[in-house]
């Protein structure tokens, strides 16, 4: 089903593609680092995206208005949404979905709000803004995504937005100049580790003129990686230095504070 | 989850499993406290420290992951103490150990089932709300009596050597010597059992819940209940941890190291503090404590919550 799906997906993308007007604009991005290392000071950083817009037509045509969407997206995981409800007195998780292969990490920063760049269903076809992305649940044996008003959607919505890993600017993105822009993408502290995808969509008179992608990675390094790796292949070892780390710190500290 | 705010004058440390950024002032300072409240009890303080860990924003299944080790580190310096001065039954201990790991083992089995199928906040929750405020409840009540009869000048009531429960015409009597009792292996190993059921699920010691058992119901001594419920709190919590860490790779060494730090350090003042109180006067405080906290979490399971709805990531789940 997700197989089918995504072919769908490639289909509609390759004849988007294919319609796209061959127009004379290019898109030229870059950001401020490839990687983001994860030490054990790390709290959430900043990755600056700076791009310019090329066009080949002299004079140029720069009275059409361009706009610039931001998209960046984490690796995709799977996530149960549950609700809570009041029985006998208690609060109790009484109904669940899952959400399939949605990104763990979303931002969406653009010049203008999206809503304004066009009709909902090309919003929605070119995955501009968080509301017009595709979150597939699983709701009994059906796997579907949902009118945007469904509960669930707006609550997974809202949580992620709360816990900073879903984000949304409508002005995130500036133009320094007529043809070159900026945004500054948040990565917060509890992003996940992986690839993240970063799509720069040229938007003009309710179409995409131009795209371009790049990615960024997000790693652990020195001893967080060290110590990630060995509680993940080591198991045995790892949690027996941690055994044995409690009990020399517990030694050291009867020994220190001996009073005889 | 909330994740703490990190202001500028805070210093944060990055938990290489969880995943997240902690301020390490609100780890250490947990640390230092609830190992004061170990030392000055006797307890190991799971009971306190792991929905401390939750309420500070550390995932349920990594907070339960990494108090074990904190509980092993700062009740080592309580037990060696105890070892030394032979008040340790080692039969007793193994005998409660035996049942011990069957239930934790049972218990981490049945933690897996709820958190898959959504209860284990509902389950873990009541079985605070339950067997705190009973525990709690039975402490006040017993420790104000005691205090009571004490002002009133009335010699404080010592062992009773004849009293006869139903458990005592079970098979399997075994002496242990140290405790001076002469009772059966089942309620033993039945006891050793429940504590480690519930250990592993609402990821305590049980040492508030062992030490009671073996003073009312096994009449053992009080010093020996708490050396050798120290005794076990140690060895369960070091098997715990190697136990996580092998089968759910939960266990956060930067985040235990700095709990483990902060409760050693507690420990040893606790453990002062708690020797320049009277024995009934204790066991009120931690009976307050206790009974505390189930109300804490009592209120926490009927309030309004703020957000309706959870989110977790499947791979937490497994």
């Amino acid at each position: 089903m997700t197989a089918c799906a995504k072919s769908v997906g490639l289909a509609l993308g390759a004849a988007l593609i294919l319609t796209l007007p061959a127009a004379a604009e290019r898109l030229v991005t870059s950001v401020s680092s490839h990687r983001v290392l994860i030490s054990s000071n790390f709290t959430g950083t900043d990755i600056v995206l700076f791009g310019a817009i090329e066009d080949d037509e002299k004079p140029s045509s720069q009275e059409r208005g361009y706009d610039i969407v931001v998209t960046v997206r984490g690796p995709a995981q799977t996530f149960v949404a549950r609700r809570k409800d009041r029985m006998l007195g208690i609060w109790i998780n009484v109904e669940s979905r899952q959400f399939i292969d949605v990104p763990s990490y979303l931002a969406v920063l653009s010049s203008r709000p999206p809503d304004e760049l066009g009709p909902s269903d090309f919003l929605r076809r070119n995955r501009i803004g968080l509301v017009n992305h595709t979150l597939q649940q699983r709701i009994g044996a059906d796997f579907a995504d949902v009118v945007s008003r469904d509960p669930f959607r707006t609550a997974f919505l809202r949580v992620k937005m709360d816990q900073g890993l879903y984000h949304e600017e409508p002005h995130g993105v500036t133009f320094i100049t007529p043809s070159l822009f900026r945004a500054s993408v948040p990565i917060t502290g509890i992003a996940p580790t992986g690839n993240y995808e970063v799509e720069t969509l040229l938007v003009s008179g309710g179409e995409v003129i131009a795209r371009q992608s790049t990615a960024i990675e997000v790693v652990k390094t020195g001893f967080e990686e060290l110590f990630a790796q060995a509680a993940r292949e080591h198991g045995f070892l790892y949690g027996l230095v941690t055994a044995l780390l409690a009990l020399g710190t517990g030694l050291l500290a009867n020994f220190m504070f001996r009073r005889d | 989850m909330p994740v703490p705010r990190l202001g500028p004058a805070t210093v944060s440390i990055y938990l290489p499993i969880a995943e997240l950024p902690v301020n390490l002032f609100v780890i250490l300072g947990l640390g230092v406290a609830v190992g004061f409240i170990s030392g000055m009890f006797g307890v190991g303080g799971g009971f306190l420290m792991t929905p401390l860990l939750i309420l500070v924003g550390i995932p349920p299944a990594i907070a339960v992951a990494n108090v074990p080790s904190h509980m092993a580190a700062s009740s080592l310096s309580g037990a060696l103490t105890y070892w030394r001065r032979r008040l340790v039954d080692l039969g007793l201990g193994l005998v409660l150990l035996s049942g011990g790991i069957i239930g934790t083992a049972i218990g981490v089995w049945v933690f897996s089932i709820l958190l898959r199928v959504g209860q284990l906040d509902l389950v873990v929750g009541l079985s605070y709300v339950i067997l705190l405020g009973i525990v709690g409840g039975i402490m006040l009540a017993e420790s104000a009596r005691a205090i009571m009869r004490a002002q009133h000048g009335a010699p404080p009531i010592v062992r009773r050597p004849g009293t006869h429960a139903w458990f005592h015409g079970l098979p399997l009597k075994l002496r242990f010597r140290q405790s001076r009792i002469y009772v059966s292996a089942v309620p033993i190993t039945v006891i050793g059992f429940g504590i480690g059921f519930f250990g592993a699920i609402m990821g305590i010691g049980g040492g508030f819940l062992l030490i009671p058992a073996l003073i009312y119901l096994m009449r053992v001594p009080t010093t020996v209940s708490v050396a050798t419920s120290l005794f076990i709190t140690l060895c369960t919590m070091l098997i715990a941890t190697v136990l996580h860490a092998v089968e759910n790779h939960t266990v956060d060494i930067v985040l235990a190291f700095a709990l483990m730090i902060g409760g050693v350090i507690g420990a040893q003042f606790g453990a002062r503090a708690g020797q320049a109180i009277r024995a009934e006067q204790l066991r009120l405080l931690l009976g307050l404590l206790v009974v505390g906290v189930a109300i804490r979490v009592a209120i926490d399971l009927v309030a309004v919550p703020r957000e309706m709805f959870t989110v977790f990531g499947m791979e937490q789940l497994q």
